[in-house]
This record gives structure tokens, sequence and C-alpha cells, in this order.
């Protein structure tokens, strides 16, 4: 998976990736249309299947809503990298299944418009632009099982069905 | 010898069924009270359906309610709030608060006595940390974490290392519990206690009125926090006197308990605070605020929506009136704050002096409806959240403030406090 990076800047909230008069329509390829429309109402516009938001700190503060990394992996972008994450963001982004990486390195060496690959399962991304190769903070063992479960849903649903 | 732990450990020791617990270990918990809003349930519907559950675990353990888009404001939103209330009906659970029986979740939960000192609960919005001032453990989850729980009765929680934040001396007149959690929020930042638990303690704790800690406590998610607390105590005790809907679980923490950061502020000489936008951690003292003209004042929300926080309000606002330019909207924060605002003047009050008191509702909060700003508006706010857009155009401006200030700055137009008036 390999994709351009487009640069936000530290503390992008919930209601900048997402507003809240948006919410009444919760269909991912509505939510697609309005990603990042406080930060600019033309933001998606400039999006292509694939990229991928590199962020600084405390990327998706604010609510829980979930319509935000719905609405981030909805309009295309295939993986969020940031120096860190607000935690709600972070649980839903692994439950909804929208790549994360917290990778302050990666953060540093990249510009706005870098072709950017990623590993998942290996936690690495590379600056193909650059050719620098960089090893993200590692998922807890237990989260990656949810992960391989294919999110949370799958995860209960397993766990259900064992149950029963 | 056991390990000393904070509050915060022992209440998520306890529900893990484990004698201690330490910060950064994985556990799973089950949750006394499972809640969702009519934003977030609709999605955990989806996923409580898609993992295969037909039942919920327990009704009696959940509520919904719908607050975000009450009344329904277009055929989109009508269309949510039928699914959850569809659902509700279908599940058996009675924890559904209809309109003019219910209100703003994180106001009717404690007022009800549903969440109780001692308690885990998880909701899906993010100011579910409002709890913490009974001295329970609450936290904000999405949607698909919450269908999960719906379906399973349990969820999984890092344990959150705590915060220790101890405030000394007596507040101001025109000081409260919100301006002691904006200056905190200012002090450390809006990802200052990101992923932790923020323990608020202290002499000026001890005599802080439980709406206040509620206030505090709500907003730790602006600091980035899992959660806030306020460990139980005589004020506690009495609040849940005759409330409490399940026998309380008085907890404390030990006194050697370890915290990532211990901060202690002499809060005597505090001003009220005044958040500006975009963040709710770029705050300033009101003095330093003073005379920046409005457009619009809100007072209400799950911050400053409780009876207490309205008589604040109409102590400034009687006998005098809201400005021409300003737009002072009311909504208090829960049908039974409504109805003892009512029974105690405060609407009377409120109306002659030239506010709209509207329903219980979130509405302009969340930019959601009820008063959303045009570009260039500002809004004199007693909730939460000053983000871009927070509360309409991207180009509109939030200042958030305690309910004195907000009911001086709609009389005068612009910010400022009680003590400037006349």
């Amino acid at each position: 998976m390999s994709g351009r990076a487009h640069i936000v800047g530290d503390h992008i909230d919930t209601d900048v990736i997402i507003p809240a008069g948006r919410l009444n329509d919760p269909r991912p390829e509505v939510l697609a249309r309005y990603c990042m429309e406080n930060l600019d109402p033309k933001w998606v516009e400039g999006v292509s299947q694939g990229d991928v938001i590199v962020a600084g700190l405390n990327f998706g503060c604010g609510s829980s809503r979930e319509h935000a990394p719905i609405s981030i992996k909805a309009c295309g972008i295939s993986a969020v990298i940031a120096r860190n994450f607000a935690r709600i963001f972070f649980r839903n982004a692994i439950n909804i299944g929208l790549p994360i990486f917290e990778c302050p390195e990666a953060v540093d060496a990249t510009e706005d418009g870098d072709v950017v690959s990623f590993d998942m399962g290996a936690g690495t991304i590379t600056n193909e632009t650059k050719g620098l190769t960089f090893q993200a903070e590692p998922f807890p063992e237990f989260m990656l099982g949810i992960m391989e479960a294919g999110g949370l849903v799958e995860y209960t649903k397993h766990k259900l069905t064992n149950a029963s | 010898m056991a390990r000393p732990m904070t509050i915060t450990e022992k209440i998520l020791a306890r529900h893990a069924g484990a004698t201690e617990v330490k910060p950064g270990q994985f556990v799973n918990v089950r949750p006394d009270v499972v809640m969702a809003n009519d934003i977030t349930a609709p999605l955990a519907i989806d996923a409580f359906l898609a993992s295969g559950a037909s039942r919920v675990f327990d009704p009696a353990r959940v509520a919904l309610v719908p607050s975000h888009w009450a009344p329904p404001k277009d055929i989109l939103s009508a269309e949510l709030v039928h699914k959850m209330r569809t659902f509700a009906r279908d599940q058996g659970i009675e924890g559904f608060y209809e309109m003019g029986r219910g209100g703003i979740e994180h106001v009717i939960l404690p007022e009800e006595g549903v969440v109780v000192p001692g308690d885990v609960v998880l909701g899906a919005d993010s100011h579910t940390c409002t709890y913490g001032g009974v001295g329970c453990f609450s936290t904000g989850v999405g949607s698909t974490d919450l269908g999960c729980a719906l379906a399973t009765g349990e969820t999984w929680l890092r344990v959150p290392e705590s915060i220790r934040f101890e405030f000394n001396g007596s507040l101001g007149r025109y000081v409260s519990g919100k301006d002691l959690i904006l200056f905190a929020i200012g002090q450390i930042g809006c990802d200052g206690a990101r992923y932790q638990a923020m323990e608020f303690v202290g002499e000026t704790l001890e005599s802080l009125p439980m709406y206040q800690r509620l206030t505090m406590c709500n907003m730790a998610i602006e600091a980035g926090g899992k959660s806030g607390i306020v460990p139980p105590d005589a004020v506690t005790r009495a609040y849940e006197d005759g409330r409490a809907r399940r026998e309380p679980v008085y907890l404390e923490s030990d006194g050697d308990s370890e915290y990532t950061a211990r901060y202690t502020w002499d809060v005597s000489g505090l001003e009220p605070q005044v958040a500006c936008p975009f963040l709710p951690s770029n705050t300033k003292p009101i003095s330093e605020a003073k005379g920046l003209e409005m457009d619009q004042v809100f007072i209400g929300s799950c911050t400053n929506g409780r009876l207490e926080d309205l008589e604040a309000a109409a102590e400034v606002l009687r006998g005098r009136r809201v400005h021409d330019r300003i737009r002072c909207i009311v909504l208090p924060g829960s049908d039974r704050v409504w109805r003892a605002a009512e029974k105690a003047g405060l609407v009377a009050i409120f109306v002659e002096a030239g506010c709209s008191v509207g329903p219980s509702s979130c509405g302009p909060c969340l930019g959601g409806h009820l008063g959303v700003l045009s570009a260039g508006e500002r809004c004199a706010a007693t909730s939460n959240r000053n983000f871009r857009g927070r509360m309409g155009h991207r180009d509109a401006e939030t200042y958030l403030v305690n309910p004195h200030i907000a009911a001086a700055t709609a009389v005068a137009g612009h910010l400022c406090s009680p003590d400037d008036l006349d």
C-alpha cells in the first residue's frame, strides 16, 4: 500500500476531521465528502485512493465520534501516521480497520506530497521519495489479535460463537 | 504487602476480578453502566447486530439518551433517533430518556443516581468522563467499542497512569470548578493528560459542591485525559444519600500511590478563566480577555447546565437586560433541571432579561442546531470545546467561560465579569 503524504499539524480534532453538522447522515460515502472540512473545505479534492495523512501530536482529539476515522478511511486515505494519537481515536481506528502508526521519526522526515508506503504486519513505514524506512511503535499483542480478526466486531463475533 | 493503588486502579481491579492492577496493563472489565447517545448509538447498534448478538447483555445496565439531536432537527437525524428508540423498546431498555423526561446524558445519569461511586462506566461520548465527579471510573469510547460491550457486557481497558492535581486556597466570588479545570488545562496543555487519569484533590476540592466537581471531570478529556475523578468524601456521601440506585462503593487512593506527575496550585487569587479559540488550553484570566465583543451567549451543556449553574447566571441577569447585540440562549441540562429552574423563578428571570430559554439539548455546543454560528460570529459559551468549526462555521469563534461570566457578557455585549457591570 502506498500513496502521497498529506501533512497536517498538531491537535487535529474530530470537529476539524468531520463537523457535527455532517453527522446526521453517517453513511461512509457521505462522510467521505466532508473529511477535514474545517481544515480546508476542499481538502478531500486533493486526496487520491491510497494516500496517507502525516500528522503531529494528539491526532483525533475531542469527540468520540467514530465518524471521524470512517470519513478518513472512506475518502481514500489508507493510513494515518502521527507523532501520537488521542486515545478514543486510536481505539476507533483499530476497531474499524483504519491502519495507524505512531512514529515521530517518519513524521519528521516526511514532506507534503512524498510517496509513503507501509507494512501493517511489520509496523514499518517507508518514505519512497527519500528512500528511508522507519519502525513504528509496536502494537500490544492483545491489539494485534483484534486487528488480525479483522476489527473488533469480528473479534467479538468469534468470542460470542465460542461462548455458545 | 499489596502495591499501593490509586482510586482509579482500585476501581479497575475490582471490575477486572483482580486484587491489583498496574498502569499499562490491559484488563477486561465488566462495566456497571453502558451508555450511548443519538449520534453514537445508531452506529453502535450496527456493530452490535454485526457481531451476531441479538439481546443486550443486561437491559437494566444500558442507558440510551437522545440528547444531541434533541429535538430531531431534520429527517436524517429523526431517523437516527428513531433507530435508537426502536432498539431501546425492542431490547426492553428502560433507561431510554425521552425528551421531557430526559436531557443531556451527563447531567441525567449522576442526577438520577444511575452512576454511583465505585462504578466503571463506559459511554459512547467523550464527555463520559463527567461521572468521575461522584468518584467512579468513567470513560468515553466509540460506537464499535460500545456496540460490542452491549453484546458481551465487557470491554478491554488499558489501566491508565494517574496525575494528581492538588488545589489549595479558597475561590473568589465568581470563580468555580469551571475555572479550576480551564486553568489546569491551560497549564498542562490539551494533551497534557493524554491516556491518563486526572485525580483532583486538595482543600479547595473539599468544599467544592458536586455540580462543580462534575464540571471539572467533564473537561478531563480536553486535556486528553482518559478519565477524571474526585475521590469520594462527605460531599459525595451527602449527594448520593437518597439518590444512588445501587449501593455506592467508596474508595480512596493509598497515600503512597504512584503518580506520573503531581501539580499543586494555590488558587486563592485565581480569576475566572476564558479559553480562547481554537483550543480549550488557550486560556487567559478574564481581565486579559475583557472587552471582546460577542454575538451569542450560550448557557447550558453537560459542562454547566445544572441547576446551580443556572442560579449563577440568573444571579447576574436578575433585573438586567441582555445587550441588544446578543442572542442569549439558555438550555437547562435536563428536564429535571428545567422544572426546578422554573419552580425557582429562574426561567422568568431569563425570559424577562431577554434570553431565549429552550429545551434540554446538546444542540449549540456541537454546532448541531438551536444556535449555530455564522462566519465571523463570536460566542461566549459555558460548554467545553472551542475547536475550529465546533459551534458552526469554521470562521466562527467560541470562548469558554463559567456561567457568571457568560451572563455578565450577555448583559455587557462583550466579555466581562459581573464586577464590571453597572
